[in-house]
């Protein structure tokens, strides 16, 4: 398959990137929602507009009510998320939290799916302990209580987690905290008795909290897919995570890239515009070859994930680290070049700068996934 | 089953009779590279049967039109007829700069009578060319070559001095920048292609830090060139000269395929392990670069063949493909350690790391410099004022 969008993917962009421009734009999102002190991390009218142009069942299957499609076209989404830098439930609820409940049951899916699909329920994953995405590691404790389980520990960095329906828990149900096997996924309503959320605003902006379980009590028909056996299904939610950020961080990288170039051509110092300095084209030279690379890493890594290819795995990481390094430069870029101004808050390559960071830790940042394609790769 | 699918099959099966096991294993020296041309000595009956049952097939230029002596392949055959010589790690057939270089300016620029003769002859590996560009005044500044053309009604007579001529004193045949018009900078040049056997062309190679003489100086004293070896029009050399260096730029690249692209990583564990921390994060941190650019490599030959790709991205890539070369081989040192130093030992197979190593140097040089690929792309691309 060649790695450019097929038409109906090309259709689709053309849609999304119009629709995003218009509706998420920063000014209108970011910075409106930011000022107003906002709590919820993304306006609830916009959500409902994805909803409606059918994007919130992008990757839901159409036996389920979605358009039953793949990861190239949920990073056509993330990219136009991203370069407006539009906060939304995207990325945790119709890639997270759709790809952990295409393995739910019938049940769970009846009570979660109708609510994303309509644009009125959210999902996060809560799956860190600490600061660090190491998710080789899990401890949150799910012992078996009567019909059900009860769930005691802590989850960090759950993005959208106080406004979500539900989160997505990688719990313990067996064995020790670094056992591969033993790790069982449960959908846990936001105010089961026992949660308590300690929601943080972030430096971009966006809302994530700590989750503490305390002897959290849920049924079995919370758990999704096999108990003890999650580890396979939470590898299949990272990988399209993974994915979804790294699309998400280009887009990010080439809006940051665009605003950058635009000053350069009309910024003038010394009598020039100060575009025409060889020391800053160089730069720029540069910085788009990195972009450049870092797309074609994340298209190839979204076809052989939807491929079902067996080296999507390794390529995932590459395309999350390069997406990450090349988005970073992108950004420090932009604020160096930009001089002054870049330090002010009124101009937007700060917020970019502010989102590169918090994207490229969300799932994993390079060094993660660099030692990752190092293991993958047998050294 | 789609005709792709068939057609995959198809070139399995073909692969499976064909391919002798000898040219599966990866090349190891310069030797290994089948260049053709009428002097070349091929090293194994395998190499000269794989050669010879390509050439039948036309699989040497596997996208040219049949009637030039390729298979005619549309751009989503020729991407399978790569993926399955790398999914059994077969060795291309034929290595030419007439494939990557000549070949794709003939096609657009040449009369159909030399492309039936020139394009032929290069599909068939019969005739090994060189490339006559860069002089000792004209580096990076190309175009104010000085190697001159009289010209003499029907024949004109080229005085001068050529230089980096990449195996000028392995080739049969140079295609050459020869300035026609004194007066006119950029429209003063013209393509012309000659025999290297005509009078008067001598070549010398030149030492070089690796200790190898890829390159040549190649002189050319009273060289009589018939007015039909031109290629395009008279003084619009440069024309064709700039289309070749997309192309040339686009081969020094790697992004076509082959090792530049692969990670290293997992090879230098297999060969003596990593014990260091620092050193497999820096492997790591390569490997992402090498994966992601054989990614870039492979999108950019996909969106060039439905004339997607911007053309000046050839640049890009030529800057990206050879500084990451360059760090491939200063990691392929530093993990091979006292061993990768030895200069001509048997167990180096005559110090191939510490010489791959140093030639590596000339990639973000020879083709346009790296500086040069960054200028283009700013102005191109970019269009970043002034530049």
């Amino acid at each position: 398959m060649p790695l450019y969008h097929t038409e109906d993917q090309a259709m689709l962009a053309e849609t999304v990137t119009g629709f995003i421009a218009d509706e998420g734009a920063i000014k209108t999102q970011l910075r409106r929602l930011r000022d107003a002190g906002d709590s919820a991390g993304y306006d609830a009218g916009l959500w409902k507009q994805f909803a409606t142009m059918g994007l919130t069942g992008i990757l839901v299957s159409e036996a389920d009510g979605g358009l039953g499609l793949g990861h190239v076209e949920a990073g056509i989404v993330l990219r136009e998320v991203g370069r407006n830098l539009t906060p939304s439930p995207f990325l945790s609820t119709a890639v997270l939290g759709a790809t952990a409940l295409s393995a739910a049951s019938d049940d769970l899916k009846g009570r979660y799916l109708p609510g994303i699909l309509a644009g009125d329920a959210v999902l996060a994953l809560a799956l860190d302990e600490g600061a660090k995405h190491r998710p080789e590691r899990i401890a949150l404790q799910a012992e078996r209580a009567g019909n059900g389980f009860r769930l005691t520990g802590r989850k960090d960095f759950v993005v959208q987690g106080a406004t979500a329906d539900a989160l997505i828990v990688a719990a313990r149900t067996s064995g020790g905290d670094r056992d591969e096997d033993g790790v069982t996924l449960f959908a846990v309503p936001r105010d089961a008795a026992g949660i308590g959320h300690n929601a943080v605003r972030l430096v971009d902006s966006s809302i994530a909290s700590h989750v503490t379980f305390d002897a959290v009590e849920v049924d079995g028909g919370t758990v999704i897919g096999d108990v003890d056996g999650g580890r396979a299904l939470l590898n299949t939610v990272l990988a399209a995570g993974r994915i979804g950020a790294a699309a998400e961080l280009t887009g990010v990288g080439s809006g940051a890239f665009a605003i950058t170039t635009a000053y350069l051509k009309t910024r003038k110092q010394f009598g020039r515009l100060i575009g025409e300095f060889q020391a800053l084209q160089h730069r720029a030279a540069h910085l788009y070859g990195e972009l450049e690379i870092a797309d074609a890493a994340v298209i190839k890594a979204q076809q052989l994930l939807d491929a079902g290819s067996s080296q999507a795995d390794v390529m995932v990481s590459v395309a999350k680290a390069k997406a990450s390094l090349a988005t970073n430069l992108a950004v420090r870029e932009g604020v160096q070049m930009h001089g002054g101004v870049g330090m002010t808050d009124e101009y937007d390559i700060g917020l970019y700068m502010k989102r590169d960071r918090a994207l490229a830790e969300f799932l994993g940042d390079a060094s993660y996934h660099a030692d990752r394609v190092a293991t993958l790769s047998g050294y | 089953m789609s005709d792709l699918e068939a057609f995959r099959a198809e070139i399995r099966a073909w692969l499976d009779a064909n391919c002798p096991a000898e040219m599966r294993k990866a090349v190891q020296d310069e030797d290994d590279v089948c260049w053709g041309g009428r002097n070349f000595t091929f090293k194994s009956e395998a190499q000269k049967v794989w050669l010879e049952r390509c050439v039948a097939k036309g699989y040497t230029v596997p996208d040219w039109p049949k009637a030039y002596g390729g298979a005619g392949l549309s751009a989503a055959e020729a991407k399978i007829w790569r993926e399955e010589l790398a999914r059994i790690g077969a060795r291309i057939p034929l290595s030419s700069f007439g494939i990557w270089m000549l070949g794709p300016a003939l096609l657009k620029f040449g009369t159909e009578e030399q492309k039936v003769h020139f394009l032929g002859q290069i599909a068939r590996g019969e005739i090994r060319w060189c490339q006559g560009y860069s002089e000792p005044g004209s580096g990076s500044d190309l175009v104010s070559l000085q190697t001159y053309g009289e010209d003499k009604g029907d024949h004109w007579v080229v005085n001068g001095q050529k230089i980096w001529t990449s195996y000028a004193d392995k080739a049969d045949w140079i295609f050459c920048l020869v300035r026609t018009d004194k007066a006119n900078k950029y429209q003063g040049i013209s393509f012309l292609l000659f025999d290297m056997t005509t009078p008067g062309v001598t070549t010398r190679p030149i030492k070089l830090i690796s200790g190898n003489s890829p390159f040549c100086e190649t002189f050319f004293d009273n060289v009589v060139v018939p007015k039909h070896q031109i290629v395009g029009q008279l003084n619009r050399g440069w024309d064709v000269a700039k289309y070749l260096l997309g192309h040339e730029r686009e081969m020094i690249s790697g992004a076509g395929g082959g090792e530049r692209l692969n990670a290293i990583g997992a090879v230098v564990n297999r060969h003596g392990g990593i014990d260091n921390p620092v050193l497999r994060a820096e492997l790591a941190l390569f490997d992402i670069d090498a994966l992601a650019y054989g990614a870039m490599g492979e999108k950019f030959l996909d969106e060039a063949k439905v004339g997607r790709a911007h053309p000046a991205q050839p640049n890009m890539m030529k800057y990206a493909g050879t500084e990451l070369n360059k760090r491939r081989h200063e990691l392929l040192m530093a993990a091979g350690g006292s061993t990768a130093l030895e200069w001509d030992s048997e167990e180096t197979r005559g110090g191939a790391p510490s010489r791959g190593w140093l030639r590596t140097k000339a990639n973000s040089i020879e083709g346009g410099t790296s500086e040069v690929m960054l200028n283009v792309v700013a102005k191109r691309i970019l269009d970043l004022p002034g530049a």
